[in-house]
């Protein structure tokens, strides 16, 4: 299987990546690379195998519902670029 | 042509838990901006969740108040998508193994109707954080309080065939979430949000028609009216030839009309896989029989219980159990009066009349169960009849006190001497001589209708406050002389 490079661009987009001409062909044909391994994979009998969830063979741990965590807004804040009145500030984004 | 309309409905519970679904912050409602939050709901670079056993609680408990299966293994997935407010790319969310498998509650109509919805799926995922698009500077101001907060979303089957059913779907959710007490059903707050899918098909059609979405509708009637829009929408097309566009819209109540938001169209590629950093969910059977065993009273097994216990109608059941709060207050007010009957009526009647007229809900009223109770108590031993019970409430809603302190402020207590009212009925009988004169000399059936005059005028020179089943007997005993 192969992707086209238009996939490509339209992966890129929903990830919000911006890739030149040149990158887009490279991702082409390193992806189109990963998926030619997926596909020889399907060759595999996977009849009766319950789907993997995750690697580990292990169940979820739980916590306990109590806030544990103070406030820390203002170092939180003080990563950020901008921020005003408490708030992360972001290009203007209209629904 | 005759269209039918085919609703399904995805409804986001926010869980009443202390803290988040994957981090130790707290949910509380309201705080300052971004105080609410830890690394985790930032979606800083290596910041783990870990997942609240509360929240998995509760979904527990709504599978089981739904009659449904319950994913004894459940995964957690990403849901991919870029927007601002959801700090890590993606929201952590269920797919293909959900807590919660396919179940129905059944709902009554106006009618009386009983009718059977499916529930095709309810699954655990966090809210997102909020975008303020006030002016910043041009910019647009984020609010992660509210990220990681933990959510049911739940998920109907296209079972409903009109705004009404699907508004009683909502309400019986909402009843059902507050009688687990998983979710305080504040919809104002936006603890209960509903995304309402819809489509027509003309009458008789198998397949579906093409459907719209409309998102976060967050209000009864809301969600009413946005249907009856969208069915009139979808219909002036159709009717037209025309085609409808499968797309999400959003309600604006003020213009009571939905419109296209065409900025999210092609998000909707979500790239679903099982989220790495959470492991599989098991659950043993010990654990959801536990669940099961400790169910509290649902709002079905109170309307009958009321029936049985109390002997109400089953309207008066249904609408006395429709919310816990409103359940409860009944309960206490039997309680306190000793009569359920009396109880039922007076909660139903004078205090939702009250309750009504300030569009206040039974939590917000100005008389407590315990004040109501004590009222219909005075009314249970003769103390005051119905009709000045009626004023003593509105004195009580007014704050001037307890029944017992307004009825003894305002001298309202009945009079129960037997000597006492036989001399006040003489004394009417002796100041309408000639309608007593015009009484004997009549036939009975004349009597029969003439007698109302007489009482009228014994309550109103007793100021109400003559015991009306004292009264008939004594005053028929002295007119017939």
């Amino acid at each position: 299987m192969s992707l086209e490079k238009q996939d490509v661009l339209k992966i890129a987009h929903l990830a919000r990546l911006s890739l030149n001409d040149n990158d887009a062909e490279q991702y082409q044909h390193s992806l189109t690379s990963v998926l030619d391994l997926v596909e020889q994979m399907q060759s595999v009998d996977t009849n009766g195998v319950e789907p993997l969830s995750h690697p580990l063979e292990a169940k979820q741990r739980l916590r306990d519902d109590v806030v544990t965590e103070e406030n820390r807004r203002e170092a939180f804040l003080a990563n950020a670029p901008q921020t005003e009145a408490g708030l992360f500030l972001v290009p203007k984004v209209i629904d | 042509m005759n269209w039918e309309v085919v609703i399904g409905l995805e409804i986001h519970a926010q869980l009443s838990t202390q803290s988040k679904l994957f981090s130790g912050a707290a949910t509380s409602f309201g705080a300052e901006p971004n105080t609410n939050t830890t690394l985790v709901d930032l979606g800083m670079p290596g910041a783990l969740p870990v997942f609240n056993k509360e929240a998995l609680r509760m979904a527990v408990m709504f599978g089981q108040a739904v009659n449904a299966e319950i994913g004894m293994t459940s995964v957690f997935a990403r849901k991919n998508y870029f927007y601002p407010d959801l700090p890590k790319g993606y929201q952590t969310s269920q797919m293909d193994h959900p807590i919660v498998g396919k179940g129905h509650l059944d709902i009554t109509l106006d009618d009386g109707t009983v009718k059977r919805v499916g529930i095709t799926r309810a699954h655990l995922e966090e809210d997102a954080g909020k975008s303020l698009h006030e002016d910043f500077q041009g910019m647009t101001g984020i609010d992660l309080n509210r990220s990681s907060t933990p959510l049911l979303e739940i998920v109907s089957e296209p079972d409903m065939r009109s705004a009404k059913e699907a508004v009683a779907y909502v309400k019986m959710i909402h009843s059902i979430v507050t009688y687990l007490g998983i979710c305080d059903g504040n919809m104002a707050e936006g603890s209960m949000r509903c995304d309402i899918n819809i489509s027509l098909r003309p009458k008789g059609q198998e397949e579906f028609g093409t459907r719209t979405e409309i998102k976060n509708v967050n209000s009864f009637r809301f969600i009413e009216r946005a249907i009856y829009t969208e069915i009139e929408r979808q219909a002036d097309i159709l009717e037209d030839g025309g085609k409808i566009t499968q797309e999400t819209r959003l309600y604006d109540p003020d213009k009571d009309e939905t419109r296209s938001m065409r900025s999210k169209e092609d998000a909707n590629d979500y790239r679903y896989f099982p989220c790495p950093d959470l492991l599989p969910i098991e659950l043993t059977q010990e654990y959801v029989n536990e669940i099961a065993a400790n169910l509290p009273e649902l709002p079905v097994q109170k309307a009958e219980r009321f029936m049985s216990e109390y002997k109400l109608s089953e309207y008066d059941a249904g609408v006395l159990s429709a919310t816990r709060a409103m359940a409860d207050y009944f309960e206490e007010v039997a309680k306190v009066a000793g009569n359920a009957k009396l109880a039922a009526n007076w909660v139903m009647g004078e205090l939702s009349k009250y309750l009504n007229t300030e569009g206040k809900e039974i939590t917000e009223s100005s008389v407590t169960a315990e004040q109501l109770g004590g009222l219909l108590v005075r009314i249970e031993d003769n103390t005051i009849n119905g009709k000045t019970a009626k004023n003593v409430l509105q004195s009580m809603w007014e704050g001037e006190g307890s029944a017992d302190q307004i009825i003894e402020a305002k001298g309202l207590k009945q009079v129960t001497d037997t000597g006492a009212i036989e001399s006040m009925i003489q004394g009417v009988l002796d100041a309408n001589a000639a309608q007593v004169e015009q009484f004997r000399a009549s036939d009975e059936d004349k009597q029969k209708k003439m007698i109302g005059f007489f009482m009228g005028q014994v309550m109103k020179a007793s100021q109400g406050k003559a015991n009306p089943g004292m009264v008939t007997p004594i005053l028929n005993k002295l007119l017939k002389g």
